[in-house]
């Protein structure tokens, strides 16, 4: 356990970049996907196969192809950003598609009836979206959104291989200079596996508390 | 009544029996030649009717008989094929913000009450009023309960609507509509969801809405209720309007044969 002691000081803060990594494009990734599920279900055609076209490239494509393009591919096309920004954008598209396809579950369990109520008050289409429909559909899809965010947590991991210095990446650092690989991967998974609880446990009590009753 | 109409609708399958007022442009609610297909189903065919200020219409009718269509029309719920509608004088517009404008003075009533099922009473009856009538949340909400206590129900006005049963639910809904000061109240079944020991409550405040001079289109089975509240009383089947009159007229002595073979399978449950 030495090991882990010693290197405490780098190993919380590779935690704090995993775990900033996934609240900024956890928020970023919710707020997206529930505007890709506005365009889905609107009713301008255009908007709803920009919004199909989305979803079904980021879910065909390996988030570690993304990655690599957006951290080798891009700056050849002349943007360049800093790695960690670059990792969190490429998460939060990514996961976004994820989101969307999630809420637009939900979006299929508010009745018809909802909307029509709406409409026949003189609420306009984004009124109806913004204050009926995506309030009930984000509470029926609480805990799918929950496993969303677990994902997302775990695919931060990934951002090791381009470069950034987040949980994963700092503790293979760690073991290339100690060779202790039991011990300090072991501690590692136990504290994504926390992260993953954590999440989990918190999508339970959202749910229970706004769960709509019928 | 009286006067009968020879200059407008000119197809001999409707009997019609207006004002002289309903001519002269001053309806609330006027359909001219409206038809609608669902498919291959002529759901609408050729319906003119012109509801007064202050009128209460009953449409009665059987199942399938285009009567909800008609009613859920006339907010534009369900877009017609042909025809023209007019609320107050305004041709019913194309989807936007000037149809957003002329529903907010049209109530509506759902067989389902569609209350919003994430708010509580209260908020059901403010979302509108403070969304697109811009009205103050302070305003609006003391005015929510006026009308809250008005249908019985102030003492729900925290609840969910699933904490409701359906009579109180029904009653919220109508509440909800009237909150936006509407110009005419559309009811599509108000009573077919509810168990039968809480379709009085509901028809009670109905009836005092018509008693009050509140200009009504509703589409029931509750004879009962068009007797009792209605000035005039549309009988539709298969699409048309086969035949209007007062109520007495129409329930003593119904004038077609389809009307009469209607009356005779409703009237002794």
């Amino acid at each position: 356990m030495n090991i882990l002691s010693e290197n405490l000081g780098l190993l919380l803060q590779a935690l704090g970049t995993t775990v900033m990594m996934t609240v900024v494009a956890g928020i970023g990734s919710l707020i997206l996907g529930v505007l890709v599920t506005v365009a889905r279900v609107s009713p301008i055609p255009i908007l709803r196969a920009a919004a199909f076209c989305y979803v079904q490239f980021f879910i065909n494509v390996p988030l570690l192809a993304l990655l690599l393009l957006a951290v080798f591919a891009l700056p050849d096309a002349g943007l360049i950003m800093p790695l960690t920004p670059t990792a969190i954008i490429v998460l939060t598209v990514y996961e976004a598609a994820y989101v969307a396809e999630a809420v637009r579950s939900g979006v299929n369990t508010v009745a018809v009836g909802q909307v029509e109520a709406g409409r026949a008050l003189g609420l306009s289409l984004g009124q109806s979206m913004r204050l009926v429909v995506i309030p009930q559909a984000l509470r029926a899809v609480v805990q799918p959104l929950g496993n969303v965010m677990i994902a997302l947590a775990m695919n931060t991991a990934l951002a090791a291989v381009v470069g950034v210095v987040e949980l994963t990446s700092r503790v293979n650092k760690v073991n290339l200079v100690y060779a202790q690989p039991i011990e300090i991967f072991t501690a590692a998974g136990l504290v994504y596996m926390a992260i993953a609880l954590a999440i989990g446990l918190a999508a339970g009590r959202v749910e229970r508390k706004v769960a709509i009753v019928r | 009544m009286g006067t009968r109409a020879t200059d407008e609708a000119t197809d001999a399958t409707q009997e019609r029996d207006h004002t002289a007022a309903a001519r002269t442009g001053t309806a609330m609610v006027g359909l001219e030649s409206v038809n609608k297909h669902f498919g291959d189903l002529h759901v609408l065919k050729d319906i003119s009717l012109e509801v007064q200020p202050r009128e209460v219409v009953v449409v009665v009718g059987p199942s399938g008989s285009g009567k909800s269509t008609l009613c859920r029309a006339i907010n534009r719920l369900e877009t017609i094929d042909s025809g023209e509608i007019r609320i107050d004088g305004k041709k019913l517009p194309e989807e936007g913000a000037a149809l957003a404008d002329l529903r907010a003075d049209v109530g509506m009533v759902f067989q389902s009450f569609n209350l919003f099922a994430h708010r509580t009473v209260l908020d059901n009856l403010t979302l509108a009023p403070t969304r697109v009538r811009k009205t103050k949340r302070a305003v609006a909400e003391a005015e929510a309960m006026a009308l809250l206590d008005r249908v019985g129900i102030a003492g729900k006005a925290h609840h969910l609507p699933a904490q409701l049963s359906g009579g109180q639910q029904q009653r919220a809904a109508i509440a909800r509509a009237l909150a936006m000061h509407p110009k005419v109240m559309l009811f599509d079944e108000p009573t077919s969801a509810l168990d039968p020991e809480m379709v009085g409550e509901v028809l009670e405040v109905m009836v005092s809405l018509a008693s009050e001079g509140m200009t009504m289109i509703v589409v029931t089975h509750e004879m009962g209720f068009a007797r009792r509240a209605a000035d005039r009383v549309v009988f539709m089947d298969a699409g048309q309007i086969v035949e209007q009159n007062t109520p007495a007229e129409f329930f003593d002595s119904p004038q077609t044969e389809r009307a009469r073979s209607f009356l005779a399978s409703v009237l002794p449950h």
